[in-house]
């Protein structure tokens, strides 16, 4: 089975390899097989949308993970014009698990920040595999400064584990840099939009998610810490990931519900990897559409509905 | 364990650690680092920190609050606000009733205590973190009294003081929790905006949520000596680098070489560090 499937896909990549032989059998035979192939095709088509019409939370925690999965510079490259990006904190380095730039989304000028894995293990690696170190995140805010100065929305796209657990980082002040991220978006005098694409890990998440407007794809996750952690520490075991992933509620269905995000943004059937411009035209959208409606309050009403949405998160009872 | 017990084989004992015949339990302690056998009222009066080797033990909310605040000023904060089980979270228990045992456990009606009173007669908002209410975990009652307490030193204009003690977020409250990161934030920034005061007190332990956001957002950031203060806990970076840690790291001396607080203060001058600074910022003793 290729490395394209998960587990739970395995039926869909029987038919698929099917497929491909009866196509080469028809192409070395001459023998015509197109009849064959293409009910094949539509039965691959009905057990797909009936494998994805029914994902548990685990399920959808692999393909927010999927190698395959668009990162953020598969967005940029599809929705963004004139992208040019900007590095390093000016304080110690430039972090490759984060992305920053400049460019034009829709007749605008953005900033666009994301969280950057790699696709082959080299680029992994440089990318730490999408867990900055506080360097990225003191670049994310420098570039968020910039944007409010010359009146640009700012634009994120959410895909990590989570910020980066190393001596380094802990020595450089991961904690302050996060902190610092949250109280920079919490009062940033422009428009901010969020999209979880894939792996929305944790306060390293967070630290570029503070926002005006909460988007997740169909088959993205946000928790509070990864379901193996979860599983680890009350569980008492990394086994136990599943049953942690569904009691966190970490699907964009069960959030959406929960009323923690604002919009679904739909993925092509079998996920976002099977069509990168597909699932870069539908963000590209709905990322334009939440700015038109951000950009026409003034940043004082723009500030005051941010304040009330961030310190209005959470249920609690009053008691007597 | 004192040197007595070491030397004593386990089987010989047949009274519980500590406890004496004849002894009312809770006279004696025993100190966590040094092992010295103190008495209980004098740990009181020195705040917890042990006379023999200085050491800085873990002080409820409770006490922490009415220490450090001025003898029969404190008025309690946001006391109603109580937990919902929104997710109905369940793992090997549920979280309702791990909700009811820390509340028997730790004598607290949540991770979070509040209160305004007066330091050395400056009017200040205090909020406390309670570590033995689920290691001191960020929910939503948390984040909700934090913002009530923050509130109450806005419409006062004065000072806001906290004093961290978690393990971080509150995961049976998921996403929830998370949020309270931002929430909190929010608070703050607003304290921020009108130039009212807000100082962080890490003590021991300070970790994640709670680190990475309202604890190293103090206009002045003070530990308490020793203090465990990170973003990671040490067995998760251990396991990533896989590496034994330094000694020291993630402690207080550790952050305070590194940049990442202004000084580390005793307790026991902590009410004293603290009126200081403030009277320094122009919030003096009333009249």
């Amino acid at each position: 089975m290729s490395l394209d499937y998960l587990d739970f896909e395995k039926p869909i990549a029987e038919l698929e390899e099917k497929i491909v032989e009866l196509q080469r059998a028809s192409s070395s035979s001459n023998l015509d097989l197109e009849r064959e192939i293409n009910s094949l095709r539509s039965r691959n088509h009905e057990s797909t949308k009936a494998i994805f019409s029914k994902l548990g939370a685990w399920q959808i925690t692999q393909l927010a993970r999927h190698p395959r999965r668009p990162y953020t510079l598969d967005y940029i490259e599809r929705i963004v014009t004139d992208f040019q990006e900007l590095h390093g904190d000016r304080m110690f380095a430039d972090d490759p698990a984060i992305v920053s730039g400049l460019g034009k989304m829709g007749g605008r000028n953005v900033a666009i920040i994301g969280h950057q894995k790699g696709r082959d293990t080299k680029e992994r690696t440089r990318r730490n595999f999408g867990m900055p170190r506080p360097e990225g995140y003191r670049k994310a805010q420098r570039i968020m400064r910039l944007a409010e100065r010359f009146h640009m929305p700012v634009v994120t796209l959410i895909d990590t584990p989570g910020a980066y657990p190393g001596v380094d980082a802990e020595e450089r002040g991961q904690s302050e840099a996060i902190a610092t991220s949250l109280e920079v978006m919490a009062t940033l005098k422009t428009p901010i939009v969020s999209v979880v694409i894939g792996e929305g890990g944790s306060g390293g998440a967070l630290a570029i998610g503070v926002c005006d407007k909460l988007m997740m794809l169909e088959y993205a996750t946000y928790s509070v810490i990864s379901p193996e952690g979860c599983a680890s520490i009350l569980w008492k075991s990394a086994a136990k990931a599943p049953e942690a992933a569904e009691a966190m509620k970490v699907t964009t269905k069960d959030l959406s519900r929960l009323g923690l995000v604002d919009e679904v943004i739909k993925e092509p059937l079998g996920g976002a990897h099977r069509d990168y411009d597909a699932i870069s035209e539908a963000v590209k959208n709905a990322i334009n559409q939440s700015l038109d409606a951000l950009c026409e309050d003034s940043n004082e009403v723009l500030m005051d509905k941010r304040y009330q949405r961030l310190t209005g998160f959470g249920q609690f009872e009053l008691k007597k | 364990m004192n040197w007595f017990e070491r030397i004593l084989p386990p089987k010989v004992k047949t009274t519980g650690r500590g406890g004496k015949k004849g002894v009312p339990e809770g006279v004696w302690n025993n100190c966590s680092s040094c092992q010295a056998v103190l008495y209980a009222v004098e740990l009181t009066h020195s705040l917890q920190v042990c006379p023999k080797c200085n050491h800085h033990m873990r002080m409820g909310a409770k006490e922490r609050l009415s220490s450090f605040l001025d003898d029969d000023s404190m008025v309690p904060i946001a006391e109603s606000v109580g937990s919902l089980d929104v997710l109905k979270f369940k793992d090997q228990k549920k979280y309702k009733d791990r909700l009811a045992d820390a509340k028997k456990s730790s004598q607290s009606s949540e991770a979070l205590l509040a209160a305004s009173g007066s330091v050395k007669g400056v009017n200040v908002t205090v909020t406390a973190f309670e570590f033995k209410f689920m290691g001191g975990s960020m929910g939503a009652v948390v984040g909700e009294r934090f913002v009530q307490a923050a509130n109450h030193s806005f419409e006062n204009h004065q000072p806001m003081i906290c004093f961290s003690a978690s393990g971080g977020a509150r995961m049976q409250e998921a996403l929830f929790s998370l949020m309270q990161m931002a929430k909190t934030t929010a608070a703050i920034s607003r304290l921020r905006a009108n130039s009212i005061p807000f100082f962080s007190v890490l003590t021991d332990p300070t970790m994640g949520g709670v680190s990475a956001s309202l604890a190293m957002l103090g206009d002045v950031i003070i530990s308490e000596p020793h203090a465990l203060v990170g973003f990671a806990g040490p067995r998760v970076i251990e396991q990533t680098v896989r590496e034994t840690l330094p000694d020291g790291f993630q402690r207080a001396e550790f952050l305070l070489e590194h940049g990442a607080v202004d000084m580390i203060v005793d307790r026991r001058e902590m009410r004293d560090s603290i009126a200081a600074l403030l009277e320094k910022m122009g919030f003096g003793p009333n009249d």
